[in-house]
């Protein structure tokens, strides 16, 4: 479903990505951890073409992200994306943000766009919040719709960077419930988290990272096990001292 | 000392709705051309296209460094040369035309930069959550990052509204009634100029503090 091969990218003279190659399989559930600063983010935001590549390939879906051909805007529309900070358009009602790309990117009848988003919206537990705006929520409120937002749009793939890092520790359960959920379904997640129980839970594989390699692509059982490398172990006992 | 008399005034209304007219369109059309034209200079500015960026800030600056008067000035004495060149023959009356295209032009400046904040203001991540959508630059622009930047700025759009209303005032430098020219006039024409001016002051003043109120009141609501 997700191939990055060989991928290299700088910030001008700034080696961010560094030859990173990882498959990830329809239905597979990727965890992607490692210490601030090591790419992580910058790693999901090529898959999704929100970055440019130097060098090496990624192909979505059987998509070539940098042959020139592909029109990225409509790769965009078919993988999901979400963000640390929700990402909400805080200026509509939680039924609008649903609806918007439907209706004006997918070209769906309102009605049709509707119906789908209120579908959502009980799958995420949040039917009740529909014509609320996003400020009259709470942080997992708003995760949890954002979510429903990016499923709106039937996505093949579901990119997460950090969903939880900005929510208080009591509503983290709430949007990781809805992701294990998601996962069982058989959506192919590839998910930027420090949630180690998530990772373990749910995670076919995890991928380290450390200054903008991929060190570690191991199965998470293997990975929280016997962590093939000296700084893969280290990062995680720091994680598990905290 | 002679009592004050507003019979001139109650008499004169019809020439002083005729001012007033005069004034409500150069206010409404240099709002309405002065938003749409400042949204496209303000997106220019941050455009990453430089040499765009570049001219739209070069118009900005100028407009914002030069005294009103003389724009309106400039445009009473060159519109009229323009429109000669175009069409070959004299034109009529321009005073009202080449106000109006003085102000709009004039206040695009300031609302660009009015906007260019506002847009400033909206999370960069607003405009990734567009493009992971599917949706294109020009399309989150539109959809997306603008109405917020417009909703932010809106106190700050009528305050620069209500100024402009003020400064229409300034017309008369090209012998153009609006409706402070008329108060004068008549004023001057039935020799009661002082009460044609309080009567006018107070019109402005009554004007002025509703717009007020309003923008008080919607940045009491944003701000919750
Ligand atoms: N637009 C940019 N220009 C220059 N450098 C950047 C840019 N974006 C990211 N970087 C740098 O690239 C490196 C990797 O950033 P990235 O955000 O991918 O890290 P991360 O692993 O997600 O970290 P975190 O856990 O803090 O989110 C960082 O050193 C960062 O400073
Ligand atoms: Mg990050």
């Amino acid at each position: 479903m997700i191939s990055i091969r060989n991928v290299s990218k700088h910030f001008g003279a700034f080696q961010v990505l560094n030859g990173c190659s990882a498959e990830i399989a329809r239905g597979e559930v990727v965890v992607v951890c490692g210490p601030s600063g090591s790419g992580k983010s910058t790693l999901i935001r090529c898959i999704n073409a929100l970055e440019p590549i130097q060098a090496g390939e990624i192909v979505v879906d059987g998509v070539s992200l940098t042959d020139p051909a592909t029109d990225l805007t409509r790769l965009r529309a078919r993988v999901g994306m979400v963000f640390q900070h929700f990402e909400l358009f805080n200026h509509m009602s939680i039924m609008d943000n649903l609806c918007l790309a439907q209706v004006k990117v997918l070209k769906r009848p309102r009605a049709e766009a509707e119906a789908n988003g209120m579908r959502l919206l009980e799958r995420v537990g949040l039917a009740d919040q529909a014509a609320k705006h996003p400020a009259q929520l709470s942080g997992g409120q708003r995760q949890r719709a954002a979510i429903a937002r990016a499923l709106c749009m039937d996505p093949v793939c579901m990119l997460f960077d950090e969903p939880t890092s900005s929510l208080d520790p009591e509503m983290v359960g709430e949007v990781l419930e809805v992701m294990v959920e998601l996962a069982r379904e058989g959506m192919t997640m590839m998910c930027v988290t420090h949630e180690m129980g998530f990772a373990r839970k749910v995670a076919n594989r995890v991928i380290f990272m450390d200054q903008g390699a991929i060190l570690e692509d191991a199965p998470s059982r293997t990975f929280f096990e016997q962590p093939g490398t000296e700084r893969a172990a280290r990062f995680l006992s720091r994680l598990l001292d905290r | 000392m002679i009592g004050l008399d507003f019979s001139s005034a109650l008499a004169a209304w019809p020439l002083l709705l005729e001012g007033a007219i005069v004034t409500a369109r150069i206010t409404l059309t240099a709002m309405l051309v002065g938003l749409v034209w400042g949204t496209v200079l303000a997106v220019a500015r941050l455009s990453p296209v430089r040499p765009l960026a570049w001219l739209a800030t070069l118009y900005i600056n100028l407009f914002r460094s030069v005294p009103l008067v003389m724009v309106i000035l400039w445009f009473f004495l060159i519109v009229p040369e323009v429109l000669h060149g175009l069409f070959g023959r004299a034109v009529g009356d321009i005073r009202l035309a080449s106000a109006m295209v003085a102000f709009a032009l004039f206040e695009a400046a300031y609302y660009a930069e009015i906007l260019r904040a506002g847009i400033l203001s909206v999370p960069h991540g607003q405009m990734e959550a567009g493009l992971a959508l599917g949706f294109t630059r020009g399309a989150t622009l539109r959809s997306i990052i603008l109405p917020q930047a417009f909703r932010n700025m809106l106190p700050l759009l009528l305050t620069q509204a209500v100024i402009l209303f003020q400064d229409t005032s300034l017309v008369y430098v090209i012998g153009l009634a609006d409706f402070f020219g008329m108060s004068y006039k008549i004023g001057d024409r039935d020799g009661r100029l002082t009460e044609m001016l309080i009567m006018a002051g107070a019109v402005y003043l009554c004007i002025g503090l509703l717009f007020s109120r309003l923008v008080a009141r919607l940045q009491k609501r944003f701000s919750k």
